[in-house]
Parts: C-alpha cells; sequence; structure tokens
C-alpha cells in the first residue's frame, strides 16, 4: 500500500511539487536564516577567537566584551604576572580611532596594540607579510575585511599610508581574521606603538592576556586572578560567550531573525497545509474506496505517513542543499567569510519539518478517516 | 429458498432498520428488512432514488452499521465482528464495483486492479502479474499499463470489475454498474459480470435502477420506502 500512496503523491506533479516547494522554502528560510543568525552573533566573539594564545582574559571589572571595555592602570599588568599559575601575562590594547586616508577620507578604526616582545594578540595567519613586519616604523597590519572595505577589492592596501591622531602608520600587512560583528576595519600595531595612535587618557591598558602554566587550568587560574587581584578574569570560552551574549541582550538582532524563522515556519505551514489538503480532498473517494475495499485506517494512516515523510525528507534535503549552494555563492564576499552551518541548525529545520508535516498531516487525516466507506455508495 | 436458513445463504439479513439523524429529526430509512442473497444467483436491488437501496447494500456488505438487526455474510454475523476483523473480512470476502468506478488515478490499470492484492500484502509484481490475466479475460490485457485517464469509460469499468474480482471474493457488490453507460455497452458490462462474478460459490448484487438490464437478472428485490415489497425473478407489473 505503500507503494501506492507514493504513486498517488507523485502522481499529481503539481501538487507533489507544491509540496516540495513548501517544505523546502520553509527549510531554506528556517536554515538559512539561522545560519546567517548564529554565524552574525558568534562574530561578538571574534576578538577573542582573533587571539588565539591567550587562555585567560583580564579586565576591568565592568568590562563585558572585548569591544566594550574600560581601561584598567598599567600596574594591573604587574598585579597578574604576580599570580600563581600564571606562565605569561601581556598587555593588549582596544580602542576606536579615527584614520585619514591618503585620499582624505576619515575611516572609524579599532586599534589593537598587541604585546611588543611576543606580538601575542595578533592574528595566526596573515594573508600578506609575516608578523614581524610590526618591527619596522610605523607599521600596522590589517585586517582582511577591514582592507576591502576601506580600500575595496582591487586596490592593493599594503604600502598605504594612514594618519592616525596626528601619527604616521603603514600599512604592511593583511591578516586573516575572523570578521567582527561590526564592519570596521581594524589595525594591529604593537602596544607601545598604539598608545600614540589612540588619544590618551589615564589608564590605558584595556586587557591583560593571560597564559597558564602546565597543570594548571584555565578556570582555577581565573578564580586565582579575581582573588587576588580584585580584576575580572574570564577563560577564552567564557569571554566570546560574553561576546555572543552581549549581542544577543543589546541587539534587536535575536528578534529580526527570530520573526523571519517563525515566518518560514508559517509560510510551511500555510502551504503545505493547504496543498496537502487538496490533495487528501482531491483522493478522498479513492481512499473511501480504499476503506470499503478492505484498508485499515491504521494503513491509511500509514499511507499518508509515507507520502508525508517523502515530501519531507526530498523538501527538507532541497533546503539545507539550498542553504548550503547559497553560502556557498557568496562565500567569495567578506561578509561571508567563514560562515558555516552548525550541526544544531539543520536539526532545528529538521524538528521544523517534521512539526510542519505532522499538524498539517493531522489536519488532512482528519477528512480520510472521518470519511464513512459507505460514502463511495452515494 | 425461505427466509431463516441462513447456513444456505450468501447474507441473510434480519431486521435490519437504519435511522439518520438530521437535526432534531430522526429518519427511519429502513424499517426491519429481512432477506436472503442466495449464491450462484445475479440478484437486483431496485428501486428509486430515497427508497433504501444504497443503504442497505451498504450495511450488507459491512460499511454501515445497522441502528438494530444482524447480517450474517456466509455465516459470519458481520457486525458483531471488532472493526479491525471486519475490515479484514470485507478485504477477503467482498468485491465492490463503484459506480464511479474509483479508479486511482495514478496507477496504471493492472495495479488498479491489484489492489486488493497488495492491501492483503501481496508484492506489487506480483499482484499486478495476478491482475493482468483478470485483465486479459475482460479483454483489456492490452490496457494493462495504461493509466485510467488514457481508458475509455467501458475500459474503466472492466478494471473496475477485476479489482472487485483479482482476490476471488464470495460476495461481488455493484452500484450501479450501467449508469453512465448506454444501453449496448450496459448489457455487455451486465453480461460479463454475469461471466466473471456469478457462480455457485459466489453471490453478486447490484443496485441499480436501469430497467433496461432487469431482464438479466436471476431475482429482483424491490425497495419501497425501506421495505422489500416484491421478490421475484421478474419486475412486478406496476414498475
Amino acid at each position: 500500500m505503500l507503494w501506492i500512496a507514493i504513486r498517488m503523491l507523485t502522481g499529481d506533479p503539481q501538487k507533489f511539487y507544491g509540496l516540495l516547494f513548501g517544505i523546502g522554502f520553509s527549510t531554506l528560510l528556517i536554515t538559512q536564516q539561522l545560519t546567517i543568525f548564529v554565524n552574525l552573533v558568534e562574530r561578538g566573539a571574534s576578538g577573542v577567537y582573533n587571539a588565539p594564545e591567550a587562555q585567560v582574559w583580564v579586565m576591568d571589572p565592568v568590562s563585558r566584551t572585548t569591544d566594550v571595555n574600560y581601561a584598567m592602570p598599567s600596574t594591573a599588568l604587574d598585579q597578574v604576572r604576580s599570580v600563581p599559575g600564571v606562565e605569561w601575562a601581556v598587555p593588549h590594547i582596544r580602542s576606536a580611532a579615527s584614520v585619514r586616508t591618503r585620499n582624505g577620507d576619515l575611516e572609524q578604526v579599532a586599534i589593537i596594540g598587541v604585546d611588543d616582545a611576543t606580538l601575542i594578540g595578533l592574528p595566526k595567519n596573515l594573508y600578506v607579510g609575516a608578523k614581524d613586519v610590526l618591527s619596522q616604523p610605523d607599521s600596522v597590519i590589517i585586517d582582511d575585511g577591514g582592507a576591502i572595505n576601506m580600500f575595496g577589492a582591487d586596490v592593493d592596501p599594503v604600502g598605504e599610508r594612514l594618519e592616525l591622531n596626528d601619527q604616521r602608520a603603514v600599512i604592511r600587512g593583511i591578516a586573516d581574521t575572523i570578521p567582527a560583528f561590526t564592519s570596521t576595519a581594524v589595525l594591529y600595531t604593537k602596544y607601545s606603538r598604539a598608545l600614540n595612535y589612540v588619544p590618551g587618557t589615564r589608564n590605558r591598558l584595556s586587557f591583560v592576556l593571560v597564559g597558564v602554566v602546565d597543570g594548571e587550568t584555565p578556570e582555577n587560574v581565573a578564580a586565582k586572578i579575581e582573588q587576588q587581584t580584585g580584576l575580572k578574569a574570564e577563560t577564552r570560552d567564557e569571554f566570546a560567550r560574553a561576546g555572543i551574549d552581549f549581542i544577543i541582550q543589546n541587539t534587536g538582532i535575536p528578534t529580526n531573525f527570530g520573526i523571519t524563522v517563525v515566518l518560514g515556519f508559517v509560510v510551511g505551514v500555510a502551504i503545505v497545509g493547504l496543498t496537502f489538503s487538496l490533495f487528501i480532498r482531491d483522493n478522498i473517494k479513492q481512499f473511501g474506496a480504499l476503506k470499503a475495499i478492505g484498508v485499515t485506517n491504521a494503513k491509511i494512516v500509514r499511507m499518508v505517513g509515507v507520502q508525508a515523510g517523502l515530501v519531507g525528507a526530498v523538501g527538507y534535503s532541497l533546503g539545507v542543499v539550498g542553504t548550503a549552494v547559497f553560502l556557498w555563492s557568496f562565500s567569495g564576499n567578506p561578509f561571508f567569510k567563514g560562515f558555516y552551518i552548525p550541526w544544531q541548525v539543520p536539526l532545528i529545520s529538521l524538528v521544523a519539518v517534521i512539526l510542519i508535516l505532522a499538524i498539517t498531516g493531522w489536519l488532512a487525516l482528519r477528512s480520510v478517516l472521518s470519511t464513512e466507506p459507505a460514502a463511495v455508495f452515494r | 429458498m425461505p427466509a431463516g436458513s441462513p447456513q444456505q445463504s450468501a447474507i441473510c439479513a434480519r431486521g435490519i432498520v437504519r435511522d439518520f439523524q438530521t437535526g432534531q429529526t430522526t429518519l427511519r430509512v429502513l424499517h426491519g428488512i429481512d432477506t436472503d442473497i442466495r449464491p450462484g444467483e445475479m440478484t437486483y436491488l431496485v428501486g428509486e432514488s430515497g427508497s433504501g437501496k444504497t443503504t442497505l447494500i451498504s450495511i450488507m456488505c459491512g460499511i454501515l452499521w445497522p441502528t438494530q438487526g444482524e447480517v450474517k455474510v456466509f455465516g459470519t454475523d458481520i457486525y458483531k465482528l471488532s472493526d479491525t476483523e471486519l475490515v479484514q473480512f470485507r478485504l477477503d470476502n467482498i468485491g465492490f464495483i463503484f459506480q464511479q468506478y474509483n479508479l486511482i488515478p495514478s496507477i496504471d490499470a493492472a495495479a488498479n486492479a491489484a489492489v486488493p492484492l497488495i492491501a492483503r500484502g501481496m508484492d506489487v509484481a506480483s499482484a499486478r502479474e495476478q491482475a493482468k490475466v483478470l485483465l486479459d479475460k475482460l479483454n483489456i490485457g492490452d490496457q494493462a499499463d495504461k493509466l485510467p485517464r488514457q481508458l475509455s469509460g467501458g475500459q474503466q469499468q472492466r478494471v473496475a470489475i477485476a479489482r472487485a474480482l483479482v482476490h476471488e471474493p464470495r460476495l461481488v457488490v455493484c452500484d450501479e454498474p450501467t449508469a453512465a453507460l448506454d444501453a449496448r455497452s450496459g448489457r455487455r458490462v451486465m453480461d460479463l459480470l454475469r461471466e466473471v462474478a456469478v457462480a455457485p460459490d459466489r453471490a453478486c448484487i447490484i443496485v441499480t435502477h436501469d430497467n433496461r438490464i432487469f431482464d438479466l437478472a436471476d431475482r429482483i428485490l424491490v425497495l419501497e420506502d425501506g421495505r422489500v415489497t416484491h421478490d421475484g425473478t421478474d419486475m412486478p407489473e406496476d414498475h
């Protein structure tokens, strides 16, 4: 009977493709929007992931993320270095600045000053140049997304001169970074040079980046730092999470994406529900005849279940593949750099598809199950 | 054969009453019908629209519960069976030919004819092969791979007959089999039904009000206002 069920479904191409479209479109909308949402909010943690050596981030107790921070006195560095379990601790400055380009344009940039000696705090890889270019006078390294935003995709920014706080800066490298939540360009330079690039305040130290000795866990060391210095210390994962939470709590992004996801679900229910109901209505006589001949309600339920399952499997696959194709086709766009589909997202879409089919299938089945076999004689 | 000898009847119906509720009103459609349908005969159930013949045939073949009374089909009191047992009983013992054929439009003639076999669990290929043999017998073997919409009305009727007989049921129930056919085609279908559906161990009931085929009946039951008013080999004079 399941073979008959599948033939009944595929034998009506208009409705079959309508159902596939409904499920596929819903899956695409839900998967794609959730994927963009997850990747976008994860960018709240990009500042943490772009400094891969740091196991613990130490900051003023009021600091919340890499971008929302309150500077500490420089003595904080020595305080942290004195905590047992700390293998190394280096200064890290993150601040906003205005930059004037060679054309005279004014741009907002983020300045990140990394430890002069070890260069800890730089992204792991560079597209152009090497980390030691920062030893050259006035050197800065620009992030890849920022380079395109500031100069365009066709211009090589290496060698470009910038004016920062009346100081000269020369771009000598391009970093391969995880893009930030905002499209602001990021300039990496040495800590001592960064102090000259950002307007002066009494306290300049944004963070202290810490590595822990072998045999210690970052959690333990962070707790010790907090206890001994009164500063806030978070492990890499905790601080990354804080960046993500900050975006979720302080922007309308979850609401906007949530609305789109809900709309995807509603559109799915509407299209699939309507098409499924039409399909069942068109075949109600046949279902009635099958019931009269001797097909049990349980078999009818299985038949409709197989029809829903086929539509769900094909439609869901199309939707997920559509999302992958979408991301692949935009992979050259800096906005989508590093975008991936987290495994949880297709799972959520699958649950949504199952719910859509369960709701619409149940609605459609009600009319079949309530049809009396005797109706075929009327 | 007198009523009341169920062991020799294909269908033994006793005291069949059926009420329908329409709002606050209860409408009695059948008023205590007693009748027997004998195997080896082509029995016509005749009556005007609203006489209760569709209700009676539905009750006799186990697809509509009577308000009162009992129906024994080949000795089995079918309304004492559980729902599942009743469905299985229909699948094993009854073949249906519907007025509108109710063929599944997206499967070919052979598969349509094979539906009862597939419903009984036979694999599709074997069921189609078995159905093709019957389609050959009905002279539409060459149409076995065609979809219903590619067949004429008469050919669809034959597929419906094949579907009713493919699992060799002991009772064949036909609803207005000639209603959509001209006189010549109608007689041809009835001849065909007599040839394939009437057997010593099989009963065939035909619901009809087509007076062009009354002469082909072995027995005619006339229903008027929910009561059997005539039981004989010919139609009464006043009809």
